[in-house]
């Protein structure tokens, strides 16, 4: 019975420690949760009216909505265009960096730096980049003797332009993770496959890539993540334009929570980004967890 | 790298390498020209944004133009609140909780401790329809505490300290229970000295990510009093507010120029918190 | 940049007095604090260039020198979006300012919140109701509602056009003579555009910012208004509207004197100085910006004309919010007529290119003589009788941004003129028809 006492009493008092921690997420993720859930099937009360339960209807407008629609696909294709991008270049800086070379630490240090800069600062100075006639893109173009591009109010670039913006932002950071991935691969197996004369194509495609694979995986799922979380530069660049060309999903629930007063439809183009993110999680939680390590 | 492949590669050392050694060097200046181009245009005159001079006259007054046009002293010292008491909360927070999964028998454990991982996906900023009201039923809209609140109890800060917990020897805890100390001490005398280099990593990762937060701060802040620099640099910067370029480069390398030097000063120490608190 | 300021005459001078009073009136505030003193808070923004938050608390400080028994707060919140968003989102906080600077437009949707009070409700004398009285009409036009005055102007506008002399020089055209009509602009932009080879462009219309703003313009000027007063309806896909859209895409597509696209508003000015554009179309508030930077001779006329001349009015009002004592409510009205009384319009005027806002500040002293050796300072005023009212409905956000779409994808050419204007029409009559139905 003592045993027993001194369990309890063990159990009360975890229960103790943890509770800061579960009041804090209950009331910024569980009820926030619940409550985006809940609040997508009302329409707010038109004047003073109170709001009214209205079913799916608010999903209805979504799937009709064109916006939503192009606003989905431009977050696909962002999402596309981004994660390989930056997930390659991600590991070629690794490579580069791991190997011997002049000026190692410099590159590196090259490579990092973007990664800590806030999201605005790095948007503002893209936006001299990418200003069409003052910008230096055009400039230089120009000098090229060719004629300048509208890199952020043209809708068939504008996506690109902010796409290429944040692989700049982001490959640097994938890199040290693929840095230290590299640096914990035996240099045996270089040596026995160099006696072997395998070469070097060869040795990465056979040896290396398979290596690194838990760590493209850690990569990718922290990159999915990144392209419906950050939105920030869309502030500065383009405010989701021209006609909703760079528009992203995160961005399109802040123009219809806080320009346009329509919180129940923020809160259903919420919905569509919490299950993205429930998949990305069992993405995470049945094929990453099996197979890598927790520093 | 080994010396065998080194010698063993020595013949080769005047073709191949030399052509991966460009790539990452032209690479290196590609990836840091940005940032080159926005101390360049910060330090001269704004007629020379696009003209590459060596001679181009140096100047301070974009920063001057950029002191006086926004409350930059009051940004830092919001961003400096804001920083500081998210960290040193998110330590007690996650400390505490930490310690609860590594150590202590609660029933549905395992299931509690994937409830909190789910906010590795659902971040505040996710949900910031519904995290802005319940700000303001608390009454926290505009304060730093509203900005900083949503983020205490940390996934991934539970996570950390309490994979560092669990590596620590149960027997040292006996030990300082043999010296008569209780949970607390024992917390506060053994695990926390022993995980001090998670402190470390987890407080830099914070640290950055708060420093360079946007999208939460700028919709629960309204005014000065509340703003951190990120928000105040993108309420200065929008670009219809047509500031000249010049004062945007030197209000940007304000903003970031603290992070920057710590971080120039201690690449290492950066570099190897990003890859210990890995997980996001 | 100093050098900006003591274009005005004194205004060096003043700034540096202005400084102390500011040291002397935060000194104060704190130790008031204490004594029955009027705390005001307002939002306001700002959406051109210029340290215009700096002239800003300079007022503020003088005024509250003047009004010991006032303080305010003057809370710089970003462009017009983002001051209505942040004022919204105090208001539902539950600290809601006592009054604010928000776009001129954002009345309908300032009421649906109830949010604001009219003035009407507040003044009490007949001196109070000649101030209301004192202003500009075309400028009221998005403030009164059913005769009832919510909005006072304060950094108010219209669309006017810069021209480079220099580069019509070059290009052959007469440097003093802007273009009269739609033809005429797209002719002397196409020739500029031609004699430069290819190195500058004719004319810039921005379109981003605010496109809706710039295509009610060119809609206006077709003889055609975009909504009815009461804000319920919208007429975006009228034949006189979609001629208007087609013309300004023309105007890069056929003319060639516009870059393809859309045209950033906030870069706008700096091409224009750079002198990448030899004609654009902006906002006089951005006037005394362009005086101080450009290296050129430039020349500022009203807008060219189809039918007839015109611009809508821009900018921001003063508001009145509802959540504040009747003392505080007096005070805020206090500060407003200070703020707007001629002189300070004047000065205002003169730091930014804004317009005065009543026929007696262009009569002060300050006023006339700048607006005699600065004639482009009195362009924005004379357009005034060609003006028309903003576009404001309920429903604004939603209902501009399906006009600002259909404009970009015109510009863009994803859709034609009139496609993309019956989309809008069609969002726009969806976000209205609730509005549409209870009148």
């Amino acid at each position: 019975m003592v045993i027993h006492n001194a369990d309890r009493r063990m159990q009360v008092y975890g229960a103790l420690l943890l509770l800061p921690a579960a009041v804090l997420l209950g009331t910024f993720a569980y009820l926030p949760t619940v409550a985006t859930l809940v609040n997508s099937l009302f329409l707010p009360g038109f004047r003073g009216e109170p709001p009214a339960f209205v079913g799916l209807e608010n999903y209805a407008m979504l799937v009709e909505d064109r916006t939503f629609w192009r606003v989905a696909r431009n977050n696909l294709i962002y999402a596309l265009g981004t994660i390989p991008t930056s997930i390659a270049l991600a590991l070629g800086m690794a490579l580069f960096v791991n190997a011997r070379l002049p000026g190692r630490g410099l590159v590196r240090m090259a490579y990092f730096t973007p990664t800590i800069l806030p999201m605005i600062a790095a948007a503002n100075v893209w936006m001299f980049f990418y200003a069409p006639q003052i910008g230096l893109f055009n400039k230089l173009l120009g000098a090229l003797g060719f004629s300048g591009v509208n890199w952020l109010g043209d809708p068939g670039v504008a996506l690109g332009s902010v796409i290429v913006m944040t692989v700049w932002k982001e490959a640097g950071f994938f890199m040290i993770f693929y840095l230290a991935a590299l640096q914990s691969i035996p240099p045996e197996l270089k040596e026995a496959s160099d006696l072997e004369g395998t070469s070097r194509w060869s040795f990465f495609w056979r040896v290396t890539f398979p290596l690194l694979m838990p760590t493209t995986l850690f990569v990718l799922i922290n990159a999915l993540i990144n392209a419906v979380r950050v939105v920030d530069h869309l502030f500065i660049l383009t405010k989701g334009g021209p006609n909703n060309a760079t528009n992203l999903l995160l961005y399109y629930v802040y123009e219809n929570a806080f320009s346009f007063f329509d919180r129940s439809y923020a809160a259903t183009i919420t919905v569509v980004i919490l299950l993205v993110l429930a998949v990305v999680a069992t993405l995470k939680f049945t094929v990453l967890d099996r197979r890598t390590h927790y520093q | 790298m080994n010396q065998a492949i080194s010698t063993h590669r020595g013949r080769l050392a005047l073709r191949a390498p030399s052509l991966e050694t460009t790539a990452a060097w032209l690479l290196a200046i590609v990836w840091i020209f940005p940032l080159l181009y926005a101390i360049w245009a910060a330090f001269h005159p704004p007629a020379f944004m696009v003209r590459f001079d060596l001679f181009a006259p140096l100047t301070l007054d974009n920063f001057a133009n950029a002191w006086a046009q926004a409350p930059f002293a009051r940004y830092y010292l919001n961003t400096f609140l804001l920083v500081t008491g998210v960290v040193l909360a998110q330590f007690v927070v996650c400390t505490l909780a930490g310690f609860a999964f590594a150590r202590f028998p609660i029933p549905g454990k395992d299931i509690l401790f994937m409830l909190v991982l789910i906010q590795l996906f659902v971040f505040p900023e996710v949900l910031i329809v519904e995290n802005y009201r319940i700000a303001s039923g608390l009454g926290l809209v505009d304060t730093i505490t509203g900005i900083g609140l949503p983020y205490v109890a940390s996934a991934f800060g539970i996570f950390l300290l309490r994979q560092t917990f669990k590596t620590i020897p149960r027997e040292l805890e006996e030990a300082a229970r043999v010296e008569g100390c209780g949970w607390m001490a024992i917390l506060l005398k053994v695990y926390v000295p022993l995980a001090r280099p998670t402190y470390l990593a987890y407080g830099l990762v914070s640290i950055s990510h708060h420093w360079n937060n946007f999208l939460w701060p700028l919709v629960v802040t309204n005014s000065v009093e509340s703003r951190p620099l990120t928000v105040g640099l993108g309420i200065f910067s929008a670009p219809e507010t047509g500031v000249n370029w010049a004062t945007v480069s030197a209000a940007t390398l304000l903003s970031i120029a603290p992070l920057l030097v710590a971080f120039l000063l201690f690449q290492r120490q950066f570099v190897q918190s990003f890859l210990r608190a890995g997980i996001r | 940049m100093n050098a900006r300021f003591s274009l005005v005459k004194g205004g060096l001078a003043r700034g540096r007095r202005l400084g102390a009073a500011t040291l002397g009136g935060l000194l104060a505030a704190g130790a008031l604090n204490a004594q029955a003193q009027t705390e005001l808070t307002l939002y306001y923004p700002v959406a051109v260039g210029g340290a215009l938050t700096e002239v800003i608390d300079d007022l503020v400080a003088e005024f509250e020198n003047e009004h010991p028994d006032i303080s305010v707060e003057a809370i710089y919140a970003g462009n017009y979006d983002d001051t209505r968003v942040r004022a919204m989102s105090a208001i539902e906080a539950g600290e809601a300012p006592q009054l604010s600077v928000l776009f001129s437009i954002d009345l309908f949707d300032l009421l649906e919140q109830d949010a604001i009070v009219s003035f009407d409700s507040v003044i009490e004398s007949d001196e109070e109701r000649e101030w209301l009285d004192s202003f500009y009409p075309g400028l009221m036009e998005n403030g009164q509602i059913d005769g009832q005055t919510y909005g006072i102007p304060f950094q108010r506008s219209t669309i006017v056009l810069y021209w480079n002399k220099d580069a019509f020089e070059a290009a052959g055209l007469d440097p003093e003579t802007p273009p009269e009509t739609w033809e005429e602009m797209a002719q002397m932009g196409a020739a500029v555009r031609e004699a430069s080879g290819g190195e500058q462009w004719g004319v810039m219309v921005p379109s981003t910012g605010y496109p809706y703003w710039m295509f009610q313009a060119f809609a206006f000027q077709n003889g055609h208004r975009l909504m009815n007063e009461a804000g319920t309806e919208v007429y975006f896909d009228d034949p006189a509207a979609i001629e208007a859209l087609e013309y300004w895409v023309s105007l890069a597509d056929e003319h060639e004197a516009m870059p393809d696209g859309t045209i950033e508003w906030g870069t706008l000015r700096q091409d224009f100085i750079e002198g990448a554009t030899a004609m654009m179309w902006h906002t006089t508030g951005n006037l005394t910006a362009v005086r101080n930077e450009a290296d050129f001779d430039f020349g500022v006329a009203m807008l060219p004309m189809k039918e007839q001349r015109g611009s809508p009015t821009g900018g921001g009002n003063f508001y009145l919010f509802k959540d504040s004592s009747e003392e505080e409510q007096r005070a805020a009205v206090t500060f407003i007529r200070w703020m707007t009384d001629p002189e300070r319009a004047a000065a205002w005027s003169i730091e930014t290119g804004y317009m005065g806002v009543s026929p007696a500040a262009y009569e002060t002293e300050a006023l006339r003589d700048y607006v005699e050796e600065f004639p482009p300072a009195a362009v924005a005023r004379d357009q005034l009788e060609h003006g028309t009212a903003e576009l404001a409905t309920y429903q604004g956000g939603r209902v501009r941004r399906a006009l600002d779409n259909a404009v970009q994808a015109a510009l863009t050419g994803e859709m034609s003129a009139e496609e993309a204007l019956k989309q809008a029409q069609a969002e726009a009559d969806a976000a209205l028809r609730r509005y549409a139905r209870s009148r």
